[in-house]
């Protein structure tokens, strides 16, 4: 891809704007899955585990599971992607545990997110940051 | 005194050399024992001991690799178990029709490429072998060298060797060339002025940037790259590691890379077979 | 996009009854998350896998909604209880309407 000056004048332009209202968009999008997901509840955090690494050699498959005995669905986030949200899992009547496991993408390093709805109409949120290396040789 | 004792301290610490980043143990689909640690062989002085690149990942990538469920690389594996009786080109064969049963006739080549070949009087890497017997056994086209059937059918006949141990012979036919790969390995490449030892000898356990440097051992190629969402070719590596001292690269497929292939083989001679690997 | 994609499951061949097994899925797919861009600099449309559901003997184990953030050739891991014997069944359903399914039986035992 060949880039020309005005294309770079309108990639500084664009930057500068994006700097002007940091974190924003971004932000936004998650609250709207969050809200979506529980309609503005409030949110505890007991009874939920999120096992993600802490640093990710690679952004583009990191392995994370999310537990919450007795939900009837867990929402997964990736808060610092474009688009944040991952998965909703909904627990069916032979689902032995309330667990899953999958893999997802991170666009960079970012706090992950899951949110249980448990049994009772309640929900319960978990949080880990998930640092992305950017290296590039890759050993 | 008290410096030379800091001195001493330091030089104690690079005289034991780096160790791998843990001690964990790689039993691939609970049952096939993967040896990621051997005493270097005698001709390379600059090691004691050769670590598979697998002991450098971190645990979920090593996980990743320890059951083939999860591996990745295995569905592309999948794809070249049909391509292998798959007829191709004008003499209607596929490669079942010579070789039946990959998983009888192919047991241990892996361990022994790249190797001699007699009749055609030169090196021959396990790619080369396999768009041979494609141009001259069954008048199909040849594959690109580091295209995604060669790497398939390159992580399907490797597999068929995993466990066994590296054993790529240097000396005889192949000394010249095998001379030629060890004197590419120590010759600094581009603006950075790097040689592979500059890093997976010198510096191996080391970090480049964010990246933990391992030995730089290919027992586990082709292997599969999270960067690139596939498998990824030994040459490919060494063009994707030239590139990265800022230096024009030699081309996949190359009398320079068949010899450094043959050279960086043998720097895991004791090792286990590995292929298809999962890396970052 | 029907053509290449393989799905896989790993299910244990018996199980006592009401006994909680472990399954495994894997599907090939590039999960192209509508954010990449192609050599030419154009969008290159999303097209991924959108839910997975799996099933046994009719009954909902799990059912996931997926999005563009689930990795290429998409791994799942989660725990079934199995009351009798039976089969279970794994469907996966892509944007381009194409559905892929998968059954594998458990005998009590």
């Amino acid at each position: 891809m060949t880039i020309t000056r005005r294309q770079t004048f309108m990639m500084a332009l664009g930057a500068s704007v994006a700097a002007a209202m940091p974190f924003r968009a971004f932000a936004d999008a998650s609250e709207d899955s969050i809200a979506a997901f529980t309609g503005g509840a409030e949110m505890g955090t007991e009874g939920l585990t999120l096992t993600a690494p802490e640093i990710a050699e690679n952004g583009n498959t990191v392995p994370v599971e999310v537990s919450a005995p007795g939900a009837v669905s867990i929402m997964l986030l990736a808060t610092g992607n474009p688009t944040p949200d991952a998965a909703i899992f909904n627990f069916g009547p032979l689902a032995a545990s309330q667990t899953a496991s999958t893999r997802i993408r991170l666009a960079k390093t970012q706090n992950v997110m899951a949110i249980a709805k448990m049994a009772d109409g309640s929900f319960v949120q978990a949080t880990q940051e998930v640092k992305v290396t950017i290296g590039g040789c890759g050993g | 005194m008290r410096t030379t004792g800091l001195l001493t301290a330091a030089i104690a610490l690079v005289a034991t050399g780096a160790v791998a980043q843990d001690d964990h143990q790689l039993v691939t689909n609970g049952d096939i024992e993967i040896v990621t640690e051997a005493p270097a062989p005698d001709y390379i002085s600059g090691l004691r001991t050769i670590y598979s690149g697998w002991r450098f990942r971190d645990a979920s990538l090593q996980e990743m690799q320890m059951d083939d469920f999860e591996n990745p690389a295995i569905i592309a594996v999948d794809k070249a178990i049909v391509q292998w009786s798959t007829v191709d080109g004008t003499e209607g064969k596929s490669c079942a029709s010579c070789h039946e049963d990959v998983e009888q006739s192919m047991l241990g080549v892996r361990a022994v490429y790249p190797k001699w070949n007699e009749d055609a009087g030169e090196v021959r890497t396990l790619a080369m072998q396999i768009n041979d017997c494609r141009t001259e056994n069954m008048g199909a086209e040849a594959w690109k060298y580091d295209g995604s059937d060669m790497t398939g059918a390159e992580a399907l006949i490797s597999m068929q060797s995993r466990g066994m141990p590296v054993n790529v012979a240097i000396d005889g036919p192949v000394a010249d060339t095998w001379k030629q790969g060890e004197e590419m390995y120590y010759t600094r490449y581009g603006q950075l002025e790097l040689s592979c030892a500059s890093c997976h000898e010198e510096n191996y356990d080391n970090y480049i940037r964010a990246d933990h440097l391992s030995q730089g051992q290919i027992n586990g190629f082709p292997a599969f790259r999270l960067k690139n969402d596939g498998l990824v070719q030994t040459h490919n590596r060494f063009k994707g590691c030239i590139r990265d001292t800022r230096a024009e690269t030699y081309s996949p497929g190359s009398a320079e890379f068949v010899a450094l292939e043959l050279y960086v083989a043998s720097r895991g001679n004791g090792l286990s077979v590995e292929a298809p690997s999962v890396r970052p | 996009m029907a053509d290449n994609v393989k799905p896989k499951v790993r299910v244990p061949k018996t199980a006592a009854a009401g006994e909680a097994i472990t399954l495994k899925t894997l599907i090939s797919h590039p999960m192209e998350s509508g954010q990449r861009k192609d050599d030419a600099g154009n969008l290159i449309p999303r097209s991924i896998i959108n839910r997975f559901t799996c099933e046994f003997n009719g009954q909902s184990v799990i059912d996931v909604t997926m999005e563009p953030a689930i990795s290429t050739n998409p791994y799942f891991e989660f725990e079934a209880t199995v009351p009798e014997a039976g089969t279970f069944t794994f469907t996966w359903y892509d944007d381009d309407g194409s559905v892929y399914t998968e059954s594998q039986d458990i005998a009590i035992g």
